[in-house]
């Protein structure tokens, strides 16, 4: 037996944003190797009925583990629950999305399973039968290949750097209620408090407009709100250190090499000089557009597209006119990247 | 109270990096090294609690001779003492997990802090995989806690929030940024660092199962253009964005 896994991730019954690109990475593998792909889902019974819909992305067999105490993550729980699923499963890969919780659980897992893990891909390969992962390694600055000498090739995924497939037809459901006890849990999660306002994570967004120090207080966000809610509800606001250390923005928006390394579609950068820390995060991005009324400004020697000029001037006609053309129709939007 | 804080040598953040000539890592010449960003937020978590309460802090690292200047610099910032294990390791995060989990075992510290990830390999693993090997919980992304009679109470960084838990003692924390803001070594604290404890022991020198390919220069993206100055430039961008780049 053999085959390749994806752990797919859920959240209150509706699979989250990176579970198609997964399993599509996943089913691409698969082919390459001449193998099967099976996923799992962990959750409460809710994500039950959708299990069957992740075969359009290459899922022959879906495992759905339900339980109550697994309808929302803990490293615990889900480690207790996938452990021997894993481990006996004789898997040639196994890829979960490098999520903060995908990246929160892969690192037990593997110490559980004895083998290596490699964290944010953004490449996956198959050659002469072994599974070649490529991640950006110093910020960024530079780009890995490597593969792990046993098996399985254990690895989380950056999701938008990643294809979804689709056509698939629907996968073959298995049901699976484990007994979980959460007393023994030593970790007790105490309280959840939303703060993104429930805009998605500058990790995982397709677009983000950033803002630097160059916009000059908190209380100047207003038009980069504006430029976001007129981008959509893929996009979502980023921000540079310089920003976050002054208290105007928290450190979950920061991009760079303290913060955040993002891969979108499209990245703004408003008021923001590029300095390395910054670049080394959000150089991968598919488009640059930066804009800053220095013309001599770093940010420009990365940008696809600079418009030299006060943002406050420029950040709003930028919005208007993006409204103005997604109201036309004319469009290109609902893509994935 | 013991506090250990795992500490790796990196590259600078502001270092240029060229290939090897092998094309499996970075050209060691004129590289300066540092502590790496978010371990030194580490270790001002632990100092801060050293400031309130009475606990000893130490480093630990693994890698190579020149890692002896890396821990000075944490003695000078107020660490008591200092342990550097010797030894060459790769991209393997669970072979230096291991190593550290050994040595750890012995000092059978209260509290185990970690970066949330190094600044050079960048794989976010080492502390979670010392936590499971240890068996002690581990809480990640960590940025503020507190320590109350048996047990540490975290406020985690997770998407779109903040996430409050409770870990026993002893558990494992991996640190970021929060208020964390580094404190500067002082001329006294460089001078006592000198008479500080430094140990130096092998690593617990495992299989390493990480094998390179090939280490390479990210593509260059193509030199961007200027579309033009103020509020006029507009309607051309978005033309751009729409038209050629197929992005909105
Ligand atoms: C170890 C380490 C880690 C770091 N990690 C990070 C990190 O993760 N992320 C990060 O971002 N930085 C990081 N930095 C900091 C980094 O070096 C820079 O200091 C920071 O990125 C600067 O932020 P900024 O571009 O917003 O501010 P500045 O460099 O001050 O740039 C402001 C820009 O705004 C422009 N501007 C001013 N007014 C306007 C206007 N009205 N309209 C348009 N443009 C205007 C200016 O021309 C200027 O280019 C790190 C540094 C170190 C040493
Ligand atoms: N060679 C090492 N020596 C000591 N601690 C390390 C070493 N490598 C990683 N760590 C610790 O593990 C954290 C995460 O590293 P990584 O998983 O490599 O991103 C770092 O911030 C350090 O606290």
């Amino acid at each position: 037996m053999s085959g390749v896994l994806a752990i797919v991730e859920e959240h209150g019954g509706s699979f989250a944003r990176s579970a198609g690109a997964v399993v599509s990475a996943a089913a691409m593998v698969a082919s390459n190797l001449d193998t099967r792909v099976e996923a799992i889902v962990l959750g409460d019974s809710g994500v039950q009925e959708r299990a069957a819909s992740l075969g359009t992305f290459g899922a022959r067999k879906v495992t759905v583990v339900t339980h109550p105490v697994l309808a929302s993550y803990h490293p615990d729980g889900y480690l207790e629950a996938l452990e021997p699923l894993v481990g006996d499963g004789e898997y040639d890969a196994v890829l979960l999305a490098a999520s903060d919780q995908g990246k929160d659980l892969a690192p037990r897992l593997a110490a559980r399973l004895d083998v290596p893990l490699l964290q944010e891909a953004t490449g996956l390969s198959v050659d002469g039968g072994r599974v070649i992962v490529t991640r950006p390694v110093y910020a960024g600055k530079a780009v890995l290949s490597a593969t792990s000498d046993v098996a399985p090739l254990l690895a989380t995924l950056r999701a938008s750097a990643f294809t979804e497939l689709g056509g698939g037809s629907p996968a073959e459901v298995e049901v699976i209620t484990p007994s979980l006890d959460a007393e023994a849990w030593p970790m007790r999660i105490v309280s959840h408090r939303s703060t993104g306002e429930g805009l998605p994570d500058v990790s995982e967004a397709s677009v983000i407009v950033s803002g630097g120090r160059g916009l000059g207080g908190p209380e100047h966000w207003g038009v980069m709100e504006e430029l976001r809610r007129a981008l959509g509800p893929e996009a979502t606001l980023g921000a540079s250190r310089a920003v976050v250390d002054a208290g105007w923005r928290p450190h979950s928006e920061q991009v760079g090499q303290t913060g955040k390394t993002v891969s979108p579609r499209l990245y703004f950068a408003v008021g923001i000089s590029g300095a390395v820390q910054h670049l080394a995060g959000m150089r991968t991005a598919g488009t640059i557009v930066a804009i800053n009324k220095d013309p001599d400004a770093p940010i420009f020697k990365v940008a696809d597209y600079g418009v030299v000029g006060d943002a406050f001037e420029i950040v709003p006609r930028l919005a208007e006119e993006i409204r103005s053309l997604k109201e036309s129709g004319a469009s290109d939007s609902g893509r994935s990247a | 109270m013991k506090i250990v804080v795992c500490v790796k040598r990196v590259p600078d953040t502001e270092t240029r990096i060229r290939i090897d000539a092998q094309g499996l890592g970075i050209d060691p010449a004129g590289v300066k090294h540092v502590v790496s960003p978010y371990d030194e937020f580490a270790l001002e978590a632990a100092l801060r609690l050293k400031d309130e309460t009475a606990c000893e802090v130490s480093v630990m690292t693994i890698g190579g001779e020149e890692c002896v200047e890396t821990l000075r610099t944490c003695l000078a910032m107020g660490a008591d003492r200092a342990v550097l294990l010797r030894g060459a390791f790769g991209q393997d995060g669970l072979a230096i997990a291991k190593a550290l989990a050994e040595a750890l075992t012995a000092d059978s510290p209260d509290l185990l802090l970690f970066g949330l990830k190094a600044a050079d390999d960048d794989q976010q693993q080492v502390g979670p995989m010392v936590g499971t090997l240890m068996g002690h919980p581990c809480a990640t992304a960590v940025a503020s806690f507190g320590v109350e009679g048996e047990r540490v109470i975290c406020e985690r960084e997770v998407e779109g929030g903040v996430q409050t838990v409770t870990l026993p003692l002893p558990s494992v924390l991996t640190i970021t940024k929060g208020a964390h803001q580094p404190r500067y070594p002082s001329l006294k604290g460089i001078m006592a660092a000198k008479k500080k404890p430094m140990e130096i022991r092998e690593a617990l020198a495992g299989p390493q199962r990480i094998s390179v390919r090939k280490l390479e220069l990210p593509p260059e993206r193509d030199a961007g253009r200027i579309v033009g100055e103020g509020v006029g430039a507009v309607p051309e961008l978005v033309r751009l964005l729409a038209q050629e780049a197929r992005v909105l």
